[in-house]
């Protein structure tokens, strides 16, 4: 019945069929948004690089950045990256005890490191750098401040699912996807960071 | 497994219980989604067409008041916005909803909320931009919104005036929060069809067999998930300046004015493709359709795409020539520009080549294909003059420009719109279209817009700048002026007799049945309008251009996919019943492979939780440009609020059983 050719022109499937599952698309789908958030801030960054030469009267990078809390709070974000993984592991075994155990941790450094990114903020303002009085202060809090948005969100991310699993007090693994979308994020907002890092801190203090 | 072998032929009569107005606004179904985003475009396409009228009838003659300076820079910046971002864009998606899902032999796309929640914003972001009107002003510094001027300032003789303040500019600030509501749409639309396309064809939809349409689809898609975010930084950058005092923009605070212009272009050109890659899409599955032949080159075809979006990316300064980047930038940007017009043409050729030898129906969907066949070549050729740098230093910001811009939008874009609509409509509303009220309209669009705008040219060339109110009659410019205009009366009855055409089809259409116009792509295959769950049978594709394979080589219907292997080759996979788990975004699917299981098919169930969404992101959207942070702070709580509830909500969906047809 079937004329055999080119498998482009005609032909029954070969292989096996695998129809997606949610979880996939869904996995699919934040790759996606995240491929896309990276142009975002490349774009910011782009922005910071072109601006951050503009401090007119106000303070520049080598006076201003103290990288002993920045370093400290690199630091407390790469630690969270290693709970979250111990945590996505223990999901992934279905422990809801490990998830308690590794996700709490995550979040609460994650809220640290939002802590001292406002500490750090309102020292600067204090010492005169601020969104109005050159471009790169704008361009600086922008671009930072928006990747505190981003770890500021991921903290709710990660809360709303610990009040998931506490709710049901177990984990499944149909949630397996939730816990590997959220990590997928917080990774990805650890490697930006490592970016903003070396690119605004360790640039603007030796640059 | 008597439902398996099925055959769903003719026009189906309404499956859906609801039609009010509550279910439309809670519906998940892509089918009615991309309705929605069809009859919405289709409104905002007449609004933009209002503005567009207005400002012809303003430059008909030299000196002429019809309209104010500080209207008529509202009306060209409305005008722009809206039809770029309000009419062709969202047309295009509206008939990707409801196609792609149908062409690959899916259900509905991956997140039929998320898709819900697309059109949600994009009709918010429609809606906030053209509030301006209003509410203390309309956008007017032009589409393309440069520095200084969106921040409030004009340079004159050197000396920056702030000729724009107050209520005034109001309008600026609509541009930036409305606009970035409807990209956050967009985004989520690309997102979502490129996870369709990926993941949900049926089986035997290799890659290379895809439809071109889906082709097209999946690479515009591509296009926005990375072209958009430098957008969206960029209307962030200037929301900031408005109301936060931030001078990215601004000179006196250290600001670059060509930040906004580089970042705008970046995401400006890939958004000009995104504009023209669905047309590519419907041209070519029109063209074989009425010659009866396979596209001729399909894998050149899909090469053409993918060289055409990866160029859209580098050429981005061909936009900017004229602001003194130096003759070596210029060159690079030119150099890449002509180097498009290769991928191009090598798609115009294989759309006359696979006409050639064809057994050509000239319907009117056709005769708009070949309208754009004839006008897309003139509009590339113009594109191709302003990448020559030289040149484009006297073509720039003239009328030349704007018939360039016309002839790729409207002959381009349009035209294959139009051919889709008629092509489509059918499928979509399970009636025809008038073909003789068709010819007509597409006899006097076609004429109005040549007459409309290729007199434009030689404005352009004698020197007439764009986005100017009037001119004085001394210039000689007179002639061309009024046959312009001229050209819009005929331009305008061809829009109404379209539009009396859809509605006589609507009250008396003559029902299409499910394949009119003896089609090749599985949307045929199925009745029309297309049954809530599309496919009673999840199709077994064969080949390229399904449903022709099997009217060659098969009884002229699909073949149900059936798990297992009862059809020829196939093997089970690890299809499985992981898919009824769906938490969440679940989309349909699961168990539905033959409907066959007695319990129906799963789909996913309608909820208004994407409408409220919207609702409280508009809410944050006025508070921010009115300065109300209450308001602001309430409207973001209230989304973060359903986002949340959007990723838990566990949606169980519902089972619907495939009518008994008997056939
Ligand atoms: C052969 C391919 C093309 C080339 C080489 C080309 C080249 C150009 C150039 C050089 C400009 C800038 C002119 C100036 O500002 O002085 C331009 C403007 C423009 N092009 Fe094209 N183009 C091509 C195809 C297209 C297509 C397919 C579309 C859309 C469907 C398009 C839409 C536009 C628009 C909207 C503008 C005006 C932007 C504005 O408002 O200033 N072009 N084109
Ligand atoms: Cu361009």
């Amino acid at each position: 019945m079937i004329e055999p050719s080119h498998s482009g022109e005609f032909g029954a499937p070969r292989g096996t069929y695998h129809e997606a599952t949610p979880a996939e698309n869904n996995k699919l789908g934040i790759w996606l948004w995240l491929a896309s958030d990276c142009a975002l801030f490349a774009s910011l960054i782009a922005t910071y690089l072109s601006l951050h030469g503009q401090t007119l009267a106000g303070p520049g990078p080598k006076q201003l950045f103290d990288l002993r809390i920045t370093v400290t709070a690199t630091f407390v974000l790469l630690c969270s990256s290693m709970t979250m993984g111990m945590g996505l592991e223990a999901a992934q075994r279905c422990d809801y005890r490990g998830v308690l155990r590794w996700l709490i941790p995550t979040a609460v450094l994650g809220l640290a490191f939002v802590g001292m990114q406002v500490f750090e903020f309102t020292h600067y303002v204090l010492q005169g750098l601020t969104l109005q009085v050159s471009d790169f202060g704008a361009s600086f809090f922008t671009l930072v401040g928006f990747h505190g948005l981003h770890v500021s969100f991921g903290v709710a991310w990660i809360t709303s699912l610990l009040i998931y699993v506490f709710r049901k007090k177990r984990v499944d693994q149909a949630d397996a996807w939730r816990f590997e979308a959220v990590s997928l994020y917080w990774y990805f907002v650890d490697v930006v960071w490592v970016v903003i890092f070396t690119v605004v801190y360790l640039m603007g203090k030796v640059g | 497994m008597a439902a398996v072998t099925e055959r769903l032929v003719g026009t189906a009569p309404r499956t859906r219980s609801e039609s009010g107005v509550w279910s439309w606004i809670t519906t998940v179904d892509h089918k009615r989604i991309g309705i929605l985003y069809l009859v919405t475009s289709l409104c905002f396409f007449f609004i933009g067409g209002l503005e567009a009228f207005l400002m012809r009838l303003q430059l008909a003659t030299p000196d002429a008041h019809v309209v104010s300076e500080v209207v008529f820079n509202e009306l060209f910046t409305m005008h722009g916005l809206t039809m770029i971002f309000l009419a062709i864009m969202p047309m295009s998606i509206g008939f990707i909803n409801y196609m792609v899902p149908l062409q690959i032999g899916a259900r509905d796309v991956a997140f039929p909320r998320l898709n819900a929640l697309s059109y949600w914003l994009f009709l918010a972001g429609g809606l906030v931009l053209n509030s301006g009107w209003l509410l203390g002003g309309a956008a007017n510094a032009g589409w393309y919104n440069y520095a200084p001027i969106n921040i409030g300032q004009h340079v004159i003789n050197g000396v920056s005036t702030n000729l724009n303040p107050g209520p005034d500019s109001m309008g600026i600030t609509f541009y930036a929060i409305g606009l970035q509501l409807a990209g956050i749409g967009t985004l989520m639309s690309g997102v979502n069809f490129i996870v369709t396309i990926v993941n949900m064809r049926a089986p035997g939809m290799t890659p290379m067999r895809l439809p071109l349409f889906v082709w097209t689809t999946l690479i515009t898609s591509v296009l926005i998930i990375f072209a958009f975010p430098a957008f969206t930084a960029d209307l962030f950058l200037l929301t900031l300046d408005r109301l936060f005092g931030t001078g990215f923009f601004n000179v006196a605070q250290g600001g670059d004015v060509l930040l906004w212009q580089q970042l705008f272009w970046i995401f400006g050109h890939p958004e000009v493709y995104i504009l023209i890659m669905p047309a590519f899409g419907i041209i070519s599955e029109v063209i074989p359709t009425y010659s009866r032949k396979t596209i001729f080159g399909y894998s050149s075809m899909v090469f053409a795409i993918v060289a055409i979006a990866f160029l859209a990316f580098m050429v981005w300064s061909h936009h900017m020539f004229t602001v003194g980047m130096g003759p070596l930038v210029n060159s690079v940007f030119a150099a890449t520009s002509m180097v498009i017009a290769v991928p191009t043409g090598v798609k115009i050729f294989n759309w006359i080549a696979t006409m050639i030898g064809g057994r050509i129906r000239m319907t009117t969907s056709m005769l708009f294909a070949v309208g754009f066949l004839v006008c897309f070549v003139i509009g590339g050729m113009s594109g191709v003059m302003l990448a020559v740098p030289p040149a484009d230093y006297q073509f720039n910001d003239s009328y030349f420009l704007v018939a360039h811009i016309h002839y790729v939008l409207i002959g381009g874009a349009l035209f294959a719109l139009f051919a889709g609509i008629y092509y489509w409509f059918p499928k979509i509303s399970g009636r025809m279209l008038d073909e003789h009220l068709g010819k007509w309209s597409f006899w006097l669009i076609f004429i109005g817009f040549n007459v409309t705008f290729f007199p434009m040219h030689f404005l352009g060339v004698e020197g007439m700048p764009r986005r100017v109110a009037s001119y004085p009659a001394n210039l000689d410019l007179r002639l061309w002026n009024a046959v312009a205009t001229f050209g819009v009366f005929i331009l305008t009855a061809g829009l109404i007799v379209f539009l009396a055409n859809l509605r006589k089809s609507l009250r008396s259409g003559q029902a299409a049945g499910a394949d009119p116009w003896d089609g090749r792509g599985l949307e045929w295959s199925i009745p029309s309008p297309a049954p809530e769950y599309n496919f009673a049978a999840v199709p077994l594709v064969r080949g390229r251009d399904p449903l022709w394979v099997e009217k060659t080589y098969g009884d002229g219907h699909m073949i149900p996919y059936v798990p297992g292997g009862a059809a020829p080759e196939a093997e089970a996979g690890g299809h499985g019943h992981a898919a009824a788990e769906g938490h969440g975004e679940g989309g349909p699917g699961g168990e539905g492979h033959g409907a066959g299981h007695g319990h129906g098919i799963h789909m996913p169930n309608p909820t208004p939780l994407p409408f409220y969404l919207a609702i409280a992101l508009t809410v944050a959207a006025y508070g921010t440009i009115f300065k109300v942070p209450e308001i602001m702070v309430l409207g973001l709580l209230g989304t973060f609020f359903f986002v949340f509830r959007l990723i838990y909500d566990h949606d169980p969906g519902h089972h619907v059983l495939p009518e008994e047809d008997a056939g």
